[in-house]
Protein backbone atom coordinates (compact mmCIF):
# COMPACT_ATOMS: atom_id res chain seq x y z
CA UNK A 1 0.00 0.00 0.00
CA UNK A 2 1.55 3.41 -1.33
CA UNK A 3 -1.11 5.27 1.56
CA UNK A 4 -2.67 4.54 4.35
CA UNK A 5 -6.42 5.38 4.98
CA UNK A 6 -4.96 7.19 8.31
CA UNK A 7 -3.16 9.35 5.41
CA UNK A 8 -6.03 10.32 3.45
CA UNK A 9 -8.02 11.21 6.72
CA UNK A 10 -4.58 13.57 7.44
CA UNK A 11 -4.39 14.95 3.83
CA UNK A 12 -8.10 15.75 3.75
CA UNK A 13 -7.69 17.95 6.65
CA UNK A 14 -4.89 19.86 5.26
CA UNK A 15 -7.26 20.14 2.28
CA UNK A 16 -10.03 21.32 4.06
CA UNK A 17 -12.33 18.04 2.65
CA UNK A 18 -14.94 16.50 5.08
CA UNK A 19 -14.51 12.85 3.90
CA UNK A 20 -17.49 10.69 5.08
CA UNK A 21 -16.38 7.13 6.24
CA UNK A 22 -17.11 5.65 3.29
CA UNK A 23 -15.49 8.54 0.99
CA UNK A 24 -12.00 7.56 2.75
CA UNK A 25 -12.05 4.35 1.82
CA UNK A 26 -12.46 4.87 -1.45
CA UNK A 27 -10.20 7.83 -1.70
CA UNK A 28 -7.46 5.53 -0.10
CA UNK A 29 -8.08 3.15 -2.62
CA UNK A 30 -8.13 5.52 -6.11
CA UNK A 31 -4.88 7.15 -4.51
CA UNK A 32 -3.37 4.23 -4.26
CA UNK A 33 -3.63 3.28 -7.81
CA UNK A 34 -2.65 6.51 -8.63
CA UNK A 35 0.23 7.17 -6.94
CA UNK A 36 1.65 3.24 -7.47
CA UNK A 37 1.30 4.44 -11.25
CA UNK A 38 3.53 7.20 -10.69
CA UNK A 39 6.45 5.36 -8.63
CA UNK A 40 7.30 4.67 -12.52
CA UNK A 41 9.12 7.79 -12.21
CA UNK A 42 11.58 6.63 -9.65
CA UNK A 43 13.10 4.78 -12.96
CA UNK A 44 14.46 7.64 -14.38
CA UNK A 45 17.41 8.96 -13.19
CA UNK A 46 17.09 12.69 -12.61
CA UNK A 47 19.80 14.13 -10.36
CA UNK A 48 21.32 16.16 -12.99
CA UNK A 49 18.17 17.61 -14.50
CA UNK A 50 17.10 21.28 -13.41
CA UNK A 51 13.17 21.18 -12.79
CA UNK A 52 11.16 22.50 -14.95
CA UNK A 53 8.19 25.17 -13.07
CA UNK A 54 6.98 26.76 -15.88
CA UNK A 55 7.47 26.50 -19.71
CA UNK A 56 9.01 29.62 -21.30
CA UNK A 57 10.58 30.11 -17.89
CA UNK A 58 13.96 31.24 -20.24
CA UNK A 59 12.20 33.56 -22.48
CA UNK A 60 12.76 36.66 -21.31
CA UNK A 61 9.55 38.46 -23.26
CA UNK A 62 7.23 36.90 -20.75
CA UNK A 63 9.14 38.18 -18.06
CA UNK A 64 7.16 41.76 -18.39
CA UNK A 65 5.73 44.21 -15.79
CA UNK A 66 3.45 46.61 -17.16
CA UNK A 67 3.83 50.38 -16.42
CA UNK A 68 3.55 51.93 -13.14
CA UNK A 69 0.00 53.86 -13.58
CA UNK A 70 -3.04 54.04 -11.66
CA UNK A 71 -6.20 52.35 -13.05
CA UNK A 72 -9.63 51.72 -11.71
CA UNK A 73 -9.85 48.47 -9.30
CA UNK A 74 -13.12 46.33 -9.55
CA UNK A 75 -15.62 48.13 -7.57
CA UNK A 76 -16.75 47.42 -3.73
CA UNK A 77 -20.01 46.19 -5.03
CA UNK A 78 -18.77 44.04 -8.16
CA UNK A 79 -16.30 42.61 -5.06
CA UNK A 80 -18.37 40.96 -3.12
CA UNK A 81 -21.64 40.62 -5.22
CA UNK A 82 -20.55 37.04 -5.44
CA UNK A 83 -20.22 36.45 -1.38
CA UNK A 84 -21.79 33.61 0.60
CA UNK A 85 -22.90 36.36 2.98
CA UNK A 86 -21.98 40.20 2.89
CA UNK A 87 -22.98 43.31 4.84
CA UNK A 88 -21.45 47.03 5.27
CA UNK A 89 -19.16 46.23 2.01
CA UNK A 90 -17.64 43.56 3.20
CA UNK A 91 -17.51 39.54 2.88
CA UNK A 92 -18.73 38.51 6.63
CA UNK A 93 -17.78 34.43 7.92
CA UNK A 94 -18.61 33.08 11.43
CA UNK A 95 -16.97 34.50 14.14
CA UNK A 96 -13.19 33.70 14.59
CA UNK A 97 -12.79 35.60 17.81
CA UNK A 98 -14.04 35.22 21.05
CA UNK A 99 -15.59 38.05 22.43
CA UNK B 1 -25.52 25.50 -39.20
CA UNK B 2 -23.34 24.60 -42.06
CA UNK B 3 -21.76 28.08 -41.81
CA UNK B 4 -17.79 29.00 -41.94
CA UNK B 5 -16.49 32.72 -40.94
CA UNK B 6 -15.89 33.20 -44.89
CA UNK B 7 -19.44 31.90 -45.84
CA UNK B 8 -20.96 34.39 -43.03
CA UNK B 9 -18.80 37.12 -44.08
CA UNK B 10 -19.51 36.76 -47.69
CA UNK B 11 -23.41 36.78 -47.10
CA UNK B 12 -23.63 39.40 -44.56
CA UNK B 13 -21.37 42.07 -47.16
CA UNK B 14 -23.77 40.54 -50.00
CA UNK B 15 -26.37 41.76 -47.78
CA UNK B 16 -27.90 38.08 -48.63
CA UNK B 17 -28.45 37.90 -44.42
CA UNK B 18 -28.28 39.94 -41.23
CA UNK B 19 -26.07 39.08 -38.35
CA UNK B 20 -29.20 39.34 -36.31
CA UNK B 21 -31.04 36.72 -38.05
CA UNK B 22 -28.06 34.83 -38.24
CA UNK B 23 -28.41 35.04 -34.64
CA UNK B 24 -31.89 34.30 -34.10
CA UNK B 25 -31.59 31.16 -36.38
CA UNK B 26 -28.70 30.08 -34.83
CA UNK B 27 -29.93 30.36 -30.51
CA UNK B 28 -33.60 28.74 -32.21
CA UNK B 29 -31.56 25.76 -33.68
CA UNK B 30 -29.48 25.00 -30.30
CA UNK B 31 -32.00 25.84 -28.28
CA UNK B 32 -33.83 23.38 -30.06
CA UNK B 33 -31.44 20.67 -30.38
CA UNK B 34 -29.72 21.00 -27.31
CA UNK B 35 -32.08 18.31 -25.39
CA UNK B 36 -30.00 15.76 -27.24
CA UNK B 37 -26.72 16.18 -25.91
CA UNK B 38 -26.70 18.55 -22.98
CA UNK B 39 -23.75 20.54 -24.48
CA UNK B 40 -24.91 24.05 -23.59
CA UNK B 41 -25.41 24.96 -20.02
CA UNK B 42 -26.76 28.68 -20.58
CA UNK B 43 -27.64 30.73 -23.69
CA UNK B 44 -27.10 34.47 -23.99
CA UNK B 45 -29.59 35.56 -26.69
CA UNK B 46 -29.64 39.47 -25.16
CA UNK B 47 -25.69 39.33 -25.21
CA UNK B 48 -26.04 37.83 -28.75
CA UNK B 49 -28.50 39.86 -30.28
CA UNK B 50 -26.75 42.99 -28.79
CA UNK B 51 -23.57 41.68 -30.24
CA UNK B 52 -25.20 41.06 -34.17
CA UNK B 53 -26.92 44.36 -34.19
CA UNK B 54 -23.58 46.28 -33.77
CA UNK B 55 -22.29 43.74 -36.44
CA UNK B 56 -25.23 44.82 -38.79
CA UNK B 57 -24.92 48.64 -38.11
CA UNK B 58 -21.12 48.39 -38.63
CA UNK B 59 -21.88 46.73 -42.09
CA UNK B 60 -25.04 49.80 -42.83
CA UNK B 61 -22.46 52.42 -42.12
CA UNK B 62 -19.89 50.90 -44.77
CA UNK B 63 -17.42 50.15 -41.26
CA UNK B 64 -15.74 46.95 -41.21
CA UNK B 65 -17.42 44.83 -39.28
CA UNK B 66 -14.27 42.64 -37.64
CA UNK B 67 -12.74 39.57 -38.80
CA UNK B 68 -15.61 37.67 -36.86
CA UNK B 69 -18.45 39.85 -37.80
CA UNK B 70 -21.95 38.02 -37.04
CA UNK B 71 -19.97 34.30 -36.26
CA UNK B 72 -21.81 32.28 -33.35
CA UNK B 73 -19.34 31.46 -31.14
CA UNK B 74 -19.83 28.99 -28.22
CA UNK B 75 -17.29 29.61 -24.82
CA UNK B 76 -16.67 26.81 -22.52
CA UNK B 77 -18.30 27.79 -18.95
CA UNK B 78 -14.95 27.40 -17.08
CA UNK B 79 -14.10 31.07 -18.84
CA UNK B 80 -15.58 33.96 -17.34
CA UNK B 81 -18.36 36.37 -19.35
CA UNK B 82 -19.44 39.31 -17.09
CA UNK B 83 -22.98 39.04 -15.82
CA UNK B 84 -23.58 35.80 -17.80
CA UNK B 85 -23.47 32.84 -14.98
CA UNK B 86 -20.44 31.07 -15.35
CA UNK B 87 -20.47 27.63 -13.40
CA UNK B 88 -17.18 25.94 -14.59
CA UNK B 89 -19.74 22.40 -14.42
CA UNK B 90 -19.41 22.60 -11.07
CA UNK B 91 -22.34 22.84 -7.73
CA UNK B 92 -19.99 25.26 -5.78
CA UNK B 93 -20.54 28.21 -8.93
CA UNK B 94 -23.89 27.17 -9.72
CA UNK B 95 -25.18 30.57 -9.19
CA UNK B 96 -21.70 32.42 -9.77
CA UNK B 97 -21.91 35.49 -11.74
CA UNK B 98 -18.27 36.50 -13.32
CA UNK B 99 -17.79 40.53 -12.64
CA UNK B 100 -15.32 40.65 -15.43
CA UNK B 101 -14.86 39.37 -19.31
CA UNK B 102 -11.99 37.07 -20.25
CA UNK B 103 -9.51 38.67 -22.43
CA UNK B 104 -10.45 36.31 -25.03
CA UNK B 105 -13.96 37.06 -24.91
CA UNK B 106 -13.54 40.80 -25.03
CA UNK B 107 -11.36 40.12 -28.66
CA UNK B 108 -13.57 38.11 -29.97
CA UNK B 109 -16.60 40.25 -29.22
CA UNK B 110 -14.50 43.44 -30.30
CA UNK B 111 -14.06 41.30 -34.09
CA UNK B 112 -17.55 40.69 -34.42
CA UNK B 113 -17.84 37.07 -32.97
CA UNK B 114 -21.54 36.59 -31.28
CA UNK B 115 -21.35 34.47 -28.35
CA UNK B 116 -24.36 32.06 -27.85
CA UNK B 117 -23.91 31.28 -24.50
CA UNK B 118 -21.51 29.02 -22.54
CA UNK B 119 -20.96 24.81 -22.90
CA UNK B 120 -20.96 22.08 -20.23
CA UNK B 121 -17.33 20.96 -18.90
CA UNK B 122 -15.81 18.33 -17.06
CA UNK B 123 -16.05 20.03 -13.16
CA UNK B 124 -13.12 22.26 -13.17
CA UNK B 125 -11.90 20.85 -16.45
CA UNK B 126 -10.88 17.77 -14.81
CA UNK B 127 -11.74 14.74 -16.47
CA UNK B 128 -10.95 13.07 -20.14
CA UNK B 129 -15.60 12.39 -20.71
CA UNK B 130 -17.31 15.20 -19.84
CA UNK B 131 -19.36 12.65 -16.77
CA UNK B 132 -17.99 15.18 -14.46
CA UNK B 133 -19.77 17.72 -15.03
CA UNK B 134 -22.34 18.73 -11.94
CA UNK B 135 -25.06 19.20 -14.67
CA UNK B 136 -25.05 16.21 -16.23
CA UNK B 137 -22.85 14.30 -18.81
CA UNK B 138 -22.77 15.62 -22.93
CA UNK B 139 -23.59 13.01 -24.90
CA UNK B 140 -21.42 12.54 -28.30
CA UNK B 141 -23.88 14.15 -31.16
CA UNK B 142 -22.04 11.29 -33.61
CA UNK B 143 -23.03 8.50 -31.43
CA UNK B 144 -25.73 9.56 -28.58
CA UNK B 145 -24.52 6.64 -26.10
CA UNK B 146 -20.83 7.57 -26.18
CA UNK B 147 -18.99 10.41 -24.57
CA UNK B 148 -18.21 13.34 -26.39
CA UNK B 149 -14.88 13.36 -24.67
CA UNK B 150 -13.61 15.76 -21.66
CA UNK B 151 -12.84 18.01 -20.37
CA UNK B 152 -14.36 20.37 -23.34
CA UNK B 153 -16.70 18.27 -24.37
CA UNK B 154 -20.14 20.51 -24.82
CA UNK B 155 -17.48 22.60 -26.73
CA UNK B 156 -16.61 19.60 -29.09
CA UNK B 157 -20.36 18.61 -29.16
CA UNK B 158 -21.27 22.04 -30.63
CA UNK B 159 -19.64 21.96 -33.18
CA UNK B 160 -20.69 18.74 -34.15
CA UNK B 161 -24.17 18.78 -33.71
CA UNK B 162 -23.75 22.28 -35.95
CA UNK B 163 -25.35 24.59 -32.88
CA UNK B 164 -22.46 26.58 -33.01
CA UNK B 165 -20.24 27.66 -36.05
CA UNK B 166 -17.12 28.27 -33.52
CA UNK B 167 -16.37 27.46 -30.11
CA UNK B 168 -13.54 28.01 -27.07
CA UNK B 169 -12.22 25.42 -25.24
CA UNK B 170 -9.24 24.86 -22.60
CA UNK B 171 -7.16 22.08 -22.75
CA UNK B 172 -4.63 21.28 -19.64
CA UNK B 173 -3.66 17.75 -20.55
CA UNK B 174 -5.92 17.17 -23.54
CA UNK B 175 -8.95 18.52 -23.11
CA UNK B 176 -9.55 20.21 -26.29
CA UNK B 177 -8.05 17.87 -28.59
CA UNK B 178 -9.00 14.34 -27.29
CA UNK B 179 -13.06 15.82 -27.63
CA UNK B 180 -12.18 17.09 -30.91
CA UNK B 181 -10.67 13.41 -31.80
CA UNK B 182 -13.64 12.03 -30.85
CA UNK B 183 -16.39 14.44 -32.33
CA UNK B 184 -14.62 14.58 -35.46
CA UNK B 185 -14.02 18.39 -35.28
CA UNK B 186 -10.54 20.88 -35.25
CA UNK B 187 -9.64 21.72 -32.40
CA UNK B 188 -6.46 23.71 -31.32
CA UNK B 189 -4.11 23.82 -28.07
CA UNK B 190 -1.93 26.82 -28.76
CA UNK B 191 1.78 27.38 -27.80
CA UNK B 192 1.56 27.75 -23.34
CA UNK B 193 1.12 31.75 -23.29
CA UNK B 194 0.38 32.47 -26.70
CA UNK B 195 -3.68 33.42 -25.70
CA UNK B 196 -4.03 34.82 -22.25
CA UNK B 197 -5.26 32.74 -19.42
CA UNK B 198 -7.14 35.93 -18.42
CA UNK B 199 -10.57 34.87 -17.31
CA UNK B 200 -9.64 31.56 -17.59
CA UNK B 201 -10.76 29.86 -14.10
CA UNK B 202 -6.99 28.23 -13.16
CA UNK B 203 -7.36 24.82 -13.22
CA UNK B 204 -3.16 24.16 -12.90
CA UNK B 205 -1.85 27.40 -14.43
CA UNK B 206 1.25 26.16 -15.27
CA UNK B 207 -0.32 23.90 -17.82
CA UNK B 208 -4.08 25.80 -18.78
CA UNK B 209 -4.49 27.17 -22.60
CA UNK B 210 -7.07 28.16 -24.37
CA UNK B 211 -7.68 27.68 -28.05
CA UNK B 212 -10.33 27.02 -30.67
CA UNK B 213 -12.94 24.13 -31.61
CA UNK B 214 -14.04 24.26 -35.72
CA UNK B 215 -15.46 22.63 -38.48
CA UNK B 216 -12.75 23.54 -40.55
CA UNK B 217 -8.48 24.19 -40.17
CA UNK B 218 -8.94 27.75 -41.41
CA UNK B 219 -12.02 28.74 -38.98
CA UNK B 220 -9.81 27.70 -36.14
CA UNK B 221 -6.46 29.71 -37.71
CA UNK B 222 -8.79 32.23 -37.89
CA UNK B 223 -10.12 32.14 -34.47
CA UNK B 224 -6.68 32.15 -32.81
CA UNK B 225 -5.37 34.96 -34.79
CA UNK B 226 -8.31 37.33 -33.35
CA UNK B 227 -7.06 35.81 -29.10
CA UNK B 228 -3.14 35.62 -30.03
CA UNK B 229 -0.85 38.18 -28.57
CA UNK B 230 0.10 39.67 -25.40
CA UNK B 231 -2.28 40.94 -23.01
CA UNK B 232 -1.12 43.03 -19.86
CA UNK B 233 -3.45 41.21 -18.05
CA UNK B 234 -1.46 37.61 -17.98
CA UNK B 235 1.97 38.05 -16.79
CA UNK B 236 2.55 34.60 -18.81
CA UNK B 237 1.13 35.52 -22.21
CA UNK B 238 3.84 35.89 -24.57
CA UNK B 239 4.65 39.43 -26.79
CA UNK B 240 6.30 37.23 -29.66
CA UNK B 241 4.92 38.67 -32.87
CA UNK B 242 1.02 36.73 -34.07
CA UNK B 243 1.73 35.90 -37.97
CA UNK B 244 -0.65 36.00 -40.16
CA UNK B 245 -2.14 32.02 -39.81
CA UNK B 246 -4.32 31.77 -42.52
CA UNK B 247 -2.24 33.39 -45.16
CA UNK B 248 0.13 30.80 -45.19
CA UNK B 249 -2.77 28.16 -46.08
CA UNK B 250 -2.03 27.06 -49.22
CA UNK B 251 -2.11 23.36 -49.34
CA UNK B 252 1.29 22.67 -50.79
CA UNK B 253 3.71 21.17 -47.66
CA UNK B 254 5.98 19.25 -49.86
CA UNK B 255 9.46 18.56 -48.62
CA UNK B 256 8.15 19.32 -45.29
CA UNK B 257 10.17 16.86 -42.55
CA UNK B 258 7.25 14.80 -40.32
CA UNK B 259 8.42 13.26 -37.33
CA UNK B 260 6.47 9.87 -36.54
CA UNK B 261 7.13 9.37 -32.69
CA UNK B 262 7.50 5.33 -32.56
CA UNK B 263 6.28 5.55 -28.87
CA UNK B 264 3.13 6.75 -29.91
CA UNK B 265 2.17 3.59 -31.70
CA UNK B 266 1.95 1.19 -28.50
CA UNK B 267 -1.27 -0.28 -27.85
CA UNK B 268 -3.62 1.80 -30.27
CA UNK B 269 -6.88 0.30 -31.17
CA UNK B 270 -6.45 -1.54 -34.48
CA UNK B 271 -8.92 0.83 -36.35
CA UNK B 272 -7.32 4.27 -34.62
CA UNK B 273 -3.95 2.53 -35.65
CA UNK B 274 -5.20 2.01 -39.32
CA UNK B 275 -6.72 5.44 -39.42
CA UNK B 276 -3.53 7.26 -38.11
CA UNK B 277 -1.06 5.18 -40.91
CA UNK B 278 -3.50 6.23 -43.50
CA UNK B 279 -3.50 9.86 -42.47
CA UNK B 280 0.71 9.21 -42.68
CA UNK B 281 0.46 7.45 -45.94
CA UNK B 282 -1.51 11.13 -47.23
CA UNK B 283 0.78 13.09 -45.91
CA UNK B 284 4.04 11.25 -48.19
CA UNK B 285 1.41 11.85 -50.58
CA UNK B 286 1.91 15.30 -50.45
CA UNK B 287 5.38 15.59 -50.82
CA UNK B 288 6.41 15.40 -46.97
CA UNK B 289 9.30 13.23 -45.69
CA UNK B 290 8.47 11.18 -43.31
CA UNK B 291 10.94 10.47 -40.49
CA UNK B 292 10.41 7.83 -37.09
CA UNK B 293 11.55 9.63 -34.26
CA UNK B 294 11.76 8.69 -30.54
CA UNK B 295 10.59 10.71 -27.79
CA UNK B 296 11.56 8.34 -25.36
CA UNK B 297 10.37 9.84 -22.23
CA UNK B 298 7.06 8.98 -23.64
CA UNK B 299 6.16 6.85 -20.97
CA UNK B 300 6.70 8.60 -17.93
CA UNK B 301 4.51 11.77 -19.19
CA UNK B 302 1.16 10.70 -17.76
CA UNK B 303 2.92 10.07 -13.72
CA UNK B 304 4.77 13.17 -14.25
CA UNK B 305 1.35 15.26 -15.40
CA UNK B 306 -0.71 14.18 -13.06
CA UNK B 307 1.71 15.15 -10.13
CA UNK B 308 2.32 18.63 -11.45
CA UNK B 309 -1.56 19.28 -12.36
CA UNK B 310 -3.27 17.69 -9.32
CA UNK B 311 -0.60 20.10 -7.23
CA UNK B 312 -1.28 23.12 -9.16
CA UNK B 313 -5.31 22.26 -8.84
CA UNK B 314 -4.96 21.91 -5.01
CA UNK B 315 -3.40 25.06 -4.47
CA UNK B 316 -5.70 26.86 -7.00
CA UNK B 317 -8.70 25.45 -5.31
CA UNK B 318 -8.38 26.51 -2.32
CA UNK B 319 -10.24 29.84 -2.77
CA UNK B 320 -13.39 27.69 -3.08
CA UNK B 321 -14.15 27.92 0.53
CA UNK B 322 -17.37 29.06 0.85
CA UNK B 323 -16.44 33.40 1.64
CA UNK B 324 -16.14 35.24 -1.99
CA UNK B 325 -17.70 32.47 -4.55
CA UNK B 326 -21.59 32.26 -3.76
CA UNK B 327 -22.08 28.59 -2.70
CA UNK B 328 -22.07 28.48 1.76
CA UNK B 329 -22.72 25.25 3.22
CA UNK B 330 -25.44 25.58 5.87
CA UNK B 331 -24.47 23.47 7.95
CA UNK B 332 -21.14 25.65 8.89
CA UNK B 333 -20.77 26.54 12.70
CA UNK B 334 -17.15 27.56 12.76
CA UNK B 335 -14.76 29.07 10.68
CA UNK B 336 -12.85 25.57 10.03
CA UNK B 337 -17.11 23.61 9.31
CA UNK B 338 -17.40 25.94 6.41
CA UNK B 339 -14.81 25.90 4.56
CA UNK B 340 -14.82 22.10 5.15
CA UNK B 341 -18.56 21.23 4.97
CA UNK B 342 -18.68 24.10 2.03
CA UNK B 343 -15.84 21.80 0.21
CA UNK B 344 -17.51 18.71 0.58
CA UNK B 345 -20.75 19.45 -0.60
CA UNK B 346 -19.67 21.89 -3.31
CA UNK B 347 -17.44 19.41 -4.80
CA UNK B 348 -17.64 16.30 -7.04
CA UNK B 349 -15.57 12.79 -6.48
CA UNK B 350 -12.61 13.58 -9.18
CA UNK B 351 -12.31 17.43 -7.74
CA UNK B 352 -11.73 15.54 -4.73
CA UNK B 353 -9.82 13.16 -5.81
CA UNK B 354 -7.05 15.27 -7.50
CA UNK B 355 -6.93 17.91 -4.48
CA UNK B 356 -6.11 15.00 -2.53
CA UNK B 357 -3.20 13.82 -4.48
CA UNK B 358 -2.55 16.96 -4.90
CA UNK B 359 -2.38 18.56 -1.56
CA UNK B 360 -0.30 14.54 -0.96
CA UNK B 361 2.41 15.20 -3.49
CA UNK B 362 3.10 18.91 -1.96
CA UNK B 363 3.18 17.72 1.65
CA UNK B 364 5.67 17.58 3.72
CA UNK B 365 8.10 14.48 3.27
CA UNK B 366 6.46 14.09 -0.35
CA UNK B 367 7.65 17.01 -2.06
CA UNK B 368 11.00 16.18 -3.37
CA UNK B 369 9.69 12.76 -4.06
CA UNK B 370 6.83 13.33 -5.98
CA UNK B 371 6.36 17.14 -6.81
CA UNK B 372 10.20 18.14 -7.40
CA UNK B 373 10.87 14.93 -9.45
CA UNK B 374 7.90 15.91 -11.73
CA UNK B 375 9.13 18.72 -12.23
CA UNK B 376 12.54 17.47 -13.65
CA UNK B 377 10.50 14.46 -15.58
CA UNK B 378 9.02 17.34 -17.16
CA UNK B 379 11.97 19.31 -18.24
CA UNK B 380 12.90 15.48 -20.28
CA UNK B 381 9.80 15.37 -21.80
CA UNK B 382 10.07 19.04 -23.16
CA UNK B 383 13.88 17.96 -23.89
CA UNK B 384 12.28 15.18 -26.07
CA UNK B 385 10.64 17.37 -28.05
CA UNK B 386 13.20 20.01 -28.58
CA UNK B 387 15.29 17.29 -29.87
CA UNK B 388 12.97 15.89 -31.98
CA UNK B 389 12.42 19.45 -33.34
CA UNK B 390 15.70 19.89 -34.58
CA UNK B 391 15.24 16.85 -36.73
CA UNK B 392 11.90 17.75 -38.18
CA UNK B 393 9.07 20.76 -38.64
CA UNK B 394 5.75 18.57 -37.39
CA UNK B 395 5.35 15.86 -35.14
CA UNK B 396 2.15 13.67 -36.46
CA UNK B 397 0.38 10.76 -34.03
CA UNK B 398 -2.74 9.64 -32.63
CA UNK B 399 -4.61 12.16 -30.10
CA UNK B 400 -6.20 8.99 -28.14
CA UNK B 401 -5.50 5.36 -27.95
CA UNK B 402 -9.11 4.57 -28.81
CA UNK B 403 -12.44 6.42 -30.40
CA UNK B 404 -15.08 7.45 -28.19
CA UNK B 405 -16.13 4.99 -25.18
CA UNK B 406 -20.00 4.11 -23.91
CA UNK B 407 -21.10 6.57 -20.99
CA UNK B 408 -20.10 4.80 -18.12
CA UNK B 409 -17.81 2.36 -19.56
CA UNK B 410 -14.84 3.92 -17.88
CA UNK B 411 -16.12 5.85 -14.61
CA UNK B 412 -15.17 3.56 -11.90
CA UNK B 413 -11.35 3.10 -12.66
CA UNK B 414 -9.34 6.41 -12.41
CA UNK B 415 -6.39 5.40 -13.38
CA UNK B 416 -7.03 3.56 -16.49
CA UNK B 417 -9.10 7.16 -17.36
CA UNK B 418 -5.83 9.16 -16.21
CA UNK B 419 -3.91 6.86 -18.68
CA UNK B 420 -5.54 7.77 -21.78
CA UNK B 421 -3.94 11.31 -21.37
CA UNK B 422 -0.87 9.76 -22.95
CA UNK B 423 -0.16 11.24 -26.46
CA UNK B 424 -1.51 14.18 -25.32
CA UNK B 425 -0.37 15.41 -21.97
CA UNK B 426 3.27 15.93 -23.25
CA UNK B 427 2.42 18.38 -25.73
CA UNK B 428 1.02 20.57 -22.76
CA UNK B 429 3.94 19.75 -20.46
CA UNK B 430 6.71 20.52 -23.02
CA UNK B 431 4.06 24.10 -24.27
CA UNK B 432 4.27 23.41 -27.92
CA UNK B 433 1.44 23.58 -30.10
CA UNK B 434 -1.14 20.65 -30.90
CA UNK B 435 -4.08 20.23 -32.15
CA UNK B 436 -6.56 17.63 -33.65
CA UNK B 437 -7.95 17.20 -37.13
CA UNK B 438 -10.27 14.14 -38.12
CA UNK B 439 -8.57 11.78 -39.71
CA UNK B 440 -11.71 8.95 -40.63
CA UNK B 441 -14.07 7.06 -38.75
CA UNK B 442 -14.01 3.52 -37.56
CA UNK B 443 -15.66 0.51 -38.77
CA UNK B 444 -18.16 1.39 -36.10
CA UNK B 445 -18.89 5.34 -37.67
CA UNK B 446 -16.48 6.85 -34.89
CA UNK B 447 -14.31 9.79 -35.52
CA UNK B 448 -10.47 9.54 -34.99
CA UNK B 449 -8.56 12.77 -35.03
CA UNK B 450 -4.49 12.84 -36.06
CA UNK B 451 -2.70 15.05 -33.71
CA UNK B 452 -0.54 17.37 -35.52
CA UNK B 453 2.39 19.24 -33.15
CA UNK B 454 4.83 21.65 -34.22
CA UNK B 455 7.39 23.57 -32.01
CA UNK B 456 7.26 26.75 -29.86
CA UNK B 457 5.21 29.75 -31.45
CA UNK B 458 5.48 27.72 -34.74
CA UNK B 459 1.39 27.22 -34.74
CA UNK B 460 1.87 28.87 -38.74
CA UNK B 461 3.44 24.98 -39.15
CA UNK B 462 0.84 22.95 -37.57
CA UNK B 463 -1.94 24.76 -39.18
CA UNK B 464 -0.26 24.09 -42.64
CA UNK B 465 -0.03 20.44 -42.05
CA UNK B 466 -3.27 20.10 -40.77
CA UNK B 467 -5.11 22.48 -43.56
CA UNK B 468 -2.93 20.45 -46.34
CA UNK B 469 -4.39 17.09 -44.75
CA UNK B 470 -7.84 18.45 -45.05
CA UNK B 471 -7.89 19.51 -48.47
CA UNK B 472 -7.41 15.39 -49.78
CA UNK B 473 -8.89 13.74 -46.72
CA UNK B 474 -12.05 15.48 -46.59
Amino acid sequence: MKISEQEVRRVAELANLALTEDEVVRMTRDLDGILGHMDKLNELDTSAVEPMSQVLYDAEETATLRADVERKPLSNADAIANAAVSGQGYFKVPRVIEK
Amino acid sequence: MNHTIDSIRTDLLAKKVSAEEIAREALKFAEAENPKTNAYLTFAPERALVAAQSVDRKIAAGEDPGPLAGVPIAIKDVIVTRGLRTTCGSRMLENYIPPYDATAVIRIEQAGGVLLGKTNCDEFAMGSSNENSAFGPVRNPVALDRVPGGSSGGSAAVIAQGTAVLSLGSDTGGSIRQPASFCGVTGVTPTYGRVSRYGLTAFASSLDHIGPFSRTVRDSARLLQVMAGRDEMDSTSASAPVPDYVAALDGNIRGMKIGIPKEYFDGLAIDTGDLIQAAIGKLQKLGCEIREIRLPHTAYAVGCYYIICTAEASSNLARYDGVRYTTRSSAAGTLQEMYRQTRDEGFGAECKRRIMLGTYVLSSGYYDAYYLKAQKVRALVAQDYAQAFAQVDAIVGPVSPFPAFKLGEKVDDPTAMYLSDIYTVTGDLAGIPCMSVPAGKTAEGLPVGLQVLANHFNETTMFRVADAFERVSS
